[in-house]
């Protein structure tokens, strides 16, 4: 294990019956990096998240984050060493006020006291381009508000990786741009980033090195524009799903 | 006068009935749990009142700063060590095993207890009453239904403006991203447990002031909470309120016209309701 590696799965494996989401999955993540995950459908690519961020438990392997072996502890542990996510299909807590969301995570994820909580609340709206809408339920956004909330529901527990799934699917374009804008912002802003997108110009405009999964192994990784320019990953890629 | 007198004696019940149901309210809203051992539960919280009466020899009242606590710190461990366990996609665990420590907890008040009724007694506080021009309304009973509408505030007020609140919601609407979001789910539903034991001691209490009980009959108020509940609408805590008022509206005017129906038109008053309007008066707006 490097010095400045955050992310180290190491022979992680996961399987329901017959069927291995992971198989003996290595992944090496570096302070500071933007990662991107490529990989059909059914590649075992929201099931690695779920592994890292403690959803699912792993057969086998270990899992190192910041130096600690996470592989049996809890998502909200997890959370608090600073590990956050947003989900393909936004899941907020439609009941409550967009504002109140992301103060869950600024309470308890990030560990705020009140007032520290609700100016981190205040700056994360901001970033994501939320304050307007600040104090509507969060059930009568629209997608990309709700992409976006995910996204600020995330930063609100002050993460030092950020994993997002498929965040930029069923965008238009010009919502698309605007989205990556604000992702690279927060990676300016010092966050590493591991990130699943099928939109893979999107997925360019920002990952430096590229991960590619198919049934549940990691088939390449390196330089993006070695990655796309590889003859197995345009093979997988080109017959799979024509992205 | 009299009918008016007969209202408002049903309405003061209901402030009972509603500290009976808030507490079962309360482990559904927040973590699905339907506790049938709710009704066993109000009656220990009335022989553990009993009990410090008898040791400390102080008014039921007071004997309250001790039960409250205790019934709390009891709900927090059953919660983390026996009934998280229970929870999750099935709804059957739970029941089977609020079902169980209903049997445990009426043999084992029955062993220790014996069978013979018991009361708490609050001495002239009990019979005491005051006159509104010509109704007389006893102090008691009065009592009884301000500490319902004060606790149901408060629990309104944790609920929407406090962080613990904001726990209690997000764990209710989606426990995964909850626990992501960095909330510990056992603990939380450990504390909402707590609270809602230390209502159901104010509501055992002040039951075992109000009559005598013995270890069988908590089935009787659960049922009472149940349908106070149900006609109030499901995660409603002031519906909840509204429910036991009605339910104990119907009991006394039910009672007035015949002492045999007192029971029976609590009753048909629920069937009606379920009848007209089956997810309760006022369900929490879904979403």
């Amino acid at each position: 294990m490097s010095e400045s590696s955050l992310l180290l799965v190491e022979n992680v494996s996961k399987s329901f019956g017959a069927v291995k989401v992971a198989d003996a999955t290595n992944l090496e993540v570096n302070a500071g990096e933007v990662v991107g995950i490529l990989g059909p459908n059914g590649a075992g690519k929201t099931s690695l998240f779920n592994l890292i961020t403690g959803a699912l438990s792993a057969d086998s392997g270990t899992i190192n984050f910041k130096g600690n072996d996470i592989t049996r502890t809890n998502a909200a542990y997890r959370c608090k060493l600073g590990m956050a996510r947003s989900f393909q299909v936004p899941q907020p807590f439609v009941g409550m006020s967009v504002f109140e969301n992301a103060l869950v995570g600024a309470t308890h994820g990030a560990g705020l006291k009140p007032s520290a909580a609700n100016a981190h609340v205040v700056s994360v709206l901001d970033a994501t381009g939320l304050m307007a809408r600040a104090n509507v339920k969060a059930g009568v956004l629209t997608l990309l508000e709700r992409k976006r909330l995910e996204l600020a529901r995330a930063l609100s527990t002050k993460p030092s990786l950020l994993l997002l799934d498929e965040i930029a699917g069923g965008l238009t374009d010009s919502e698309c741009e605007s989205l990556i804008t604000s992702i690279k912002n927060v990676h300016l802003q010092g966050t590493t980033i591991i990130w699943i997108e099928h939109i893979v110009h999107a997925l360019l405009a920002v990952a430096q090195k590229l991960i590619v999964l198919d049934f549940g192994k990691v088939i390449a990784a390196g330089q993006p524009d070695e990655i796309m320019a590889s003859e197995q990953v345009r093979q997988i890629y080109l017959g799979v799903d024509n992205a | 006068m009299e009918w008016l007198g007969v209202v408002v004696q049903g309405v003061l019940l209901g402030g009972l009935y509603a500290l009976f149901a808030t507490g079962l309210s309360l482990m559904f809203g927040v973590m699905r749990l339907v506790n049938i051992a709710h009704g066993d539960l109000i009656v220990l919280g009335a022989y553990i009142a009993l009990s410090t009466v008898a040791i400390l020899d102080v008014h039921p009242v007071i004997a309250m700063v001790l039960v409250v606590p205790i019934m709390g710190f009891v709900g927090y461990a059953l919660q983390r060590t026996l009934l998280n366990r229970t929870l999750g996609a099935d709804i059957l665990p739970p029941l089977l095993v609020t079902f169980g420590l209903s049997v445990i907890l009426q043999n084992a008040l029955l062993e220790i207890y014996s069978a013979d009724p018991q009361k708490l007694s609050a001495g002239p506080m009990e019979t005491a009453s005051v006159s509104f021009g010509s109704l007389s309304v006893g102090v008691f009973p009065l009592l009884t239904f301000v500490s319902a509408i004060v606790l149901i505030g408060l629990l309104q007020w944790v609920f929407y403006h406090t962080s613990l609140g904001r726990e209690f919601r997000a764990v209710s609407d989606n426990q995964e991203i909850a626990q992501l979001m960095g909330i510990n789910k056992a603990h939380v539903f450990g504390v909402a447990m707590a609270l809602a034991f230390a209502v159901t001691a104010i509501a055992g209490i002040l039951f075992g002031v109000r009559t005598s009980f013995d270890p069988s009959i908590g089935g009787g108020r659960l049922l009472l909470a149940f349908e106070a509940v149900i006609i109030g609408g499901l995660g409603n805590l002031w519906g909840t309120l509204a429910g036991g008022i009605i339910l104990g509206v119907a009991q006394t005017v039910g009672g007035q016209i015949n002492p045999g129906w007192q029971q029976l038109a609590g009753h048909i008053a629920f069937l009606f309701v379920l009848a007209i309007k089956p997810t309760g008066l006022f369900p929490r707006v879904a979403h």
